[in-house]
C-alpha cells in the first residue's frame, strides 16, 4: 500500500476510516437528534452484531462485502421487527426498543461464544488499526452514498421529520422515505462500527449532532457542524490512541466527541451553560439597580418631587436595609450613568435615562396592580407582591395594551398616580 | 346551477386499534364556503382531516376532493395540522416553515428560489409573522405559532384548506386575525373546513357546519342545523352500542 501524505498507510487508513464515519454519524445523527430517535440509533447499532458475527462465520476470509451485507440485513431486520411489535400490539416504540436491542446483542454475544471468530473483538470495541483497503474502499462507498442522499434530500427530509402529516399532504412518499431513513441510519452504524465498535456507535450519532443542536437554529448547519464535529473527533481520537500505548480507539473517539460536547455544553453562545448563568445574572443585576431607581422616585415622591437630589440615608429608610446595602446599589447606579453623585457622600442625582427608567418601573408597578385589581379580580391588598415581580418585565407593547384596557388610567388601586416616563422629564414631576 | 362539490366522502370509516373512529361517514361539501366541523371529544373531527389527507388509512368507503380521487387532488389542498402536533424546538426559523408551503410545486430536489421566498413572505406578511421571519420557532407565543403554521397553509395556495383547531389555544388578536383572513380566502373561492371546539363562535363564523359525533349527525347550513335538537343530539353521549359493536365485530376478525 501506498503512503499519502507521507503517512504509512498503517496510519493513514485508520485516520480516513475515522474521518468518513464522523461525517456520516454527523450527517445521518443530526436527523436522529431532531426525530428524538437516539434509542432507535442505540438499538441499530446493537442489532447489527449477529450479522457481523455471521460474516465472520461464513466468510473466513473475512470479505468486507460479506460481512457488511450480513449487518445491514441484521439491522434492518431489527428495526422491522421493532415496527411490527409496535403496530400489532399495544407497546410504545422505547419497549420495543429495548426488547429488540437485547435480544440481538444478545444473540450476537453467544454467537462469538460458540464460533470464536478470529478478529471480532474489533468490532466490539472498534479498532481502526485493523481496517483493510477493501474495507476501507466500501467505507468511502457507503458514506458517499449516505452524505449524497442526504444532502440531495435533505430539505423533504427535514419536512418530514418536523411534520410528517404535512410532509404527505404535499404528496413527498413519506413512507418511502422512512424507509431509506431506516437504510442509510443502518448503512452508517454497519461503516462506523469497525472503528469505534457496535456498543459505541450511537455515541458518534448523538453526540456529535447533539452539540451542534446546542451550537444553532437552522438544521442545515446543524448538519454541517455535526459532521465537522464527527470528523474531527474521529480523527482527533485516533491520532490520540495511536500515540498513546495500548489505548483503545472506539471508546479514545467516544470520549473526544464527548469533550467536544462538554465543551459546548459550557460555552455555547446562546444555548451553553454559561451563556445562560450570565444572562441570569445580568437580568438579577438589572432587578437589582431598577429597584434602587424606584426608591429614589418614591423618596422624591413623597416630597412632592422638591428637590432633584436624595441621600443615601433616605434610600435606606424607604428600602429599610443599612447604609452599607443602599451605598453599594447606588454606586451600580452610578457605573451605569443611571445616577451621579456630589463627591463621595454627596447627594445622588438620576440622570435623564436613570430618571425615565424609574417612572417607568413605577408605572408598570401600578399598572399592574391595577390591571389585577380590574381584570383579575384580585384583592387590592394581594397584588403589591406580584408587581414587584412583574414590573422588570412589562414590555413597551404589553403596557400599551395595559393601558388600553384600562382606559388610561391616571391612578393606582391605592391612589397614588401613575407616571408617564415619556411626558415626565427630570425634576418636573408636577407636568405629570 | 348547483355549486361545484369541494369535498365528497361516502361511507367513509377510520378505525384506531380495531376501534371505530368514524363510521360511514357521508358528507358533501359546496365551494367556497367556510365550513365547521364541530362535536364532543373524540368524535373523530381531526380524524376526519387526517383520513381526507391520506394521513390515517381507510377501512371503508372513498373520498373524492373535486371531484377526483386524493392523490389527484393533493396539489389543490392545504392542510393545517394542530399546533401540538409538532416538535417546537426543531432547528427551523419562521421563514423556513413558510417557505414549506410552496414545496409541493418542486418535487424531491429542487431547491426554493426567489419566487417561492417571495410567496412565503407575502403569506407571512399576510399574518402579521414577517418582522419574525428568522426567529427559530420555539421562540414564539402560541398565537405566533398557530399563524407561522396558517401562513405556510397560504402559501401552499391551495382550493381546499383543511385546518384542525387553528384556534385552540390562541389569544383574542390572534383569533380576529385568523377569522379575517379565513373570510377573505372565501371572498377568493377557495374552500375551508375547520375543525372547531368553540360553540359559541361557530354559529357566527361558519356558512355551513358538520355536527360530527362518529357519524355525521347533521350538515348542512348553520342556520338550518344549529338548533338545540341537533346540537343535543351530537352532544348528548357517544353513540355507546354503535360503538361497542363495531369493535367487538372489529376484533373477531383476524
Amino acid at each position: 500500500m501506498i503512503d499519502f501524505l507521507g503517512m504509512p498507510p498503517g496510519l493513514w487508513m485508520p485516520l480516513a476510516a475515522s474521518l468518513l464515519l464522523g461525517i456520516g454519524c454527523g450527517l445521518i445523527g443530526s436527523f436522529v437528534v431532531v426525530r428524538r430517535m437516539a434509542l432507535a440509533g442505540d438499538a441499530v447499532s446493537h442489532a447489527v452484531l449477529p450479522g457481523v458475527v455471521a460474516g465472520f462465520v461464513l466468510s473466513p476470509s473475512r470479505n468486507p462485502l460479506v460481512v457488511l451485507g450480513l449487518a445491514l440485513a441484521a439491522g434492518l431486520l431489527g428495526m422491522l421487527l421493532v415496527r411490527a411489535i409496535t403496530t400489532t400490539t399495544r407497546l410504545k416504540e422505547d419497549a420495543a426498543l429495548g426488547i429488540v436491542l437485547a435480544v440481538f446483542f444478545a444473540v450476537g454475544i453467544s454467537t462469538i461464544s460458540v464460533y470464536q471468530p478470529s478478529g471480532v473483538t474489533a468490532f466490539l470495541y472498534g479498532q481502526a488499526a485493523a481496517v483493510s483497503w477493501s474495507d476501507l474502499l466500501l467505507m468511502t462507498g457507503v458514506t458517499a452514498l449516505v452524505a449524497a442522499a442526504a444532502v440531495v434530500f435533505a430539505r423533504p427530509l427535514v419536512v418530514m421529520s418536523f411534520d410528517a402529516g404535512f410532509a404527505s399532504s404535499l404528496g413527498y412518499p413519506v413512507r418511502l422515505f422512512e424507509r431509506m431513513f431506516a437504510l442509510m441510519l443502518t448503512a452508517v452504524v454497519v461503516v462506523a462500527m469497525q472503528a469505534v465498535g457496535v456498543i459505541l456507535v450511537s455515541a458518534m450519532l448523538i453526540t456529535p449532532a447533539a452539540a451542534a443542536y446546542l451550537l444553532t437554529d437552522r438544521f442545515n448547519r446543524m448538519m454541517l457542524v455535526a459532521a465537522i464535529f464527527g470528523a474531527a473527533a474521529g480523527v482527533a481520537g485516533t491520532l490520540i490512541s495511536f500515540a498513546g500505548a495500548g489505548l483503545p480507539t472506539g471508546p479514545i473517539i467516544a470520549l473526544v466527541a464527548s469533550g467536544v460536547f462538554a465543551a459546548v455544553f459550557f460555552a455555547a453562545p446562546r444555548h451553553g451553560v454559561i451563556a445562560k448563568w450570565l444572562r441570569l445574572r445580568r437580568r438579577s443585576a438589572r432587578v437589582a439597580r431598577e429597584n434602587y431607581l424606584k426608591a429614589v422616585y418614591q423618596v422624591l415622591e413623597a416630597r412632592s418631587f422638591h428637590g432633584d437630589g436624595v441621600s443615601v440615608r433616605e434610600i435606606a429608610e424607604r428600602r429599610r436595609e443599612t447604609l452599607e446595602d443602599a451605598t453599594r446599589g447606588v454606586q451600580a447606579l452610578v457605573r451605569t450613568g443611571e445616577a451621579f453623585r456630589t463627591g463621595e457622600v454627596g447627594d445622588i442625582f438620576l440622570t435623564p435615562d436613570g430618571w425615565r427608567r424609574a417612572a417607568e418601573i413605577v408605572r408598570n408597578h401600578r399598572l399592574w396592580e391595577l390591571y389585577l385589581t380590574h381584570q383579575a379580580d384580585y384583592d387590592a391588598d394581594h397584588v403589591h407582591d406580584d408587581a414587584e415581580r412583574i414590573e422588570h418585565l412589562l414590555g413597551e407593547e404589553t403596557v400599551r395594551q395595559l393601558e388600553r384596557a384600562l382606559a388610561f388610567p391616571e391612578t393606582d388601586p391605592h391612589g397614588s398616580p401613575i407616571p408617564a416616563p415619556e411626558r415626565q422629564s427630570l425634576g418636573k414631576g408636577e407636568l405629570r | 346551477m348547483a355549486a361545484e362539490i369541494a369535498l365528497e366522502t361516502h361511507d367513509l370509516t377510520v378505525t384506531y386499534h380495531k376501534r371505530p373512529v368514524l363510521y360511514g361517514v357521508d358528507i358533501a361539501l359546496p365551494a367556497g364556503e367556510l365550513i365547521g366541523v364541530v362535536g364532543p371529544n373524540g368524535a373523530g373531527k381531526s380524524t376526519l382531516i387526517k383520513a381526507v389527507m391520506g394521513v390515517v388509512p381507510l377501512t371503508g368507503g372513498w373520498i373524492k376532493v373535486f371531484g377526483q380521487p386524493l392523490a389527484k387532488a393533493l396539489p389543490r389542498i392545504g392542510y393545517v395540522p394542530q399546533r401540538e402536533s409538532v416538535d417546537w424546538d426543531f432547528p427551523v426559523t419562521v421563514m423556513d416553515v413558510a417557505l414549506m408551503g410552496t414545496f409541493g410545486g418542486l418535487g424531491l430536489v429542487h431547491r426554493p428560489g426567489t419566487a417561492e421566498r417571495e410567496r412565503a413572505a407575502a403569506a407571512l406578511e399576510k399574518v402579521g409573522m414577517l418582522p419574525y421571519a428568522n426567529r427559530q420557532i420555539g421562540n414564539l407565543s402560541g398565537g405566533q405559532q398557530q399563524r407561522v403554521f396558517l401562513a405556510r397553509a397560504l402559501a401552499q395556495d391551495s382550493d381546499l384548506y383543511l385546518m384542525d383547531e387553528p384556534f385552540a389555544g390562541v389569544d383574542a388578536a390572534t383569533e380576529a386575525t385568523i377569522i379575517a383572513l379565513l373570510k377573505e380566502m372565501r371572498q377568493r373561492g377557495k374552500t375551508v373546513l375547520v375543525v372547531h371546539h368553540d360553540l359559541h363562535t361557530a354559529r357566527a363564523y361558519f356558512d355551513r357546519l358538520v355536527l360530527l359525533n362518529m357519524r355525521v349527525v347533521a350538515c348542512g347550513p348553520t342556520a338550518e342545523v344549529f338548533t338545540p335538537e341537533l346540537l343535543q343530539k351530537t352532544y348528548g353521549g357517544r353513540l355507546t352500542i354503535l360503538s361497542e359493536m363495531a369493535a367487538a365485530a372489529a376484533q373477531a376478525e383476524p
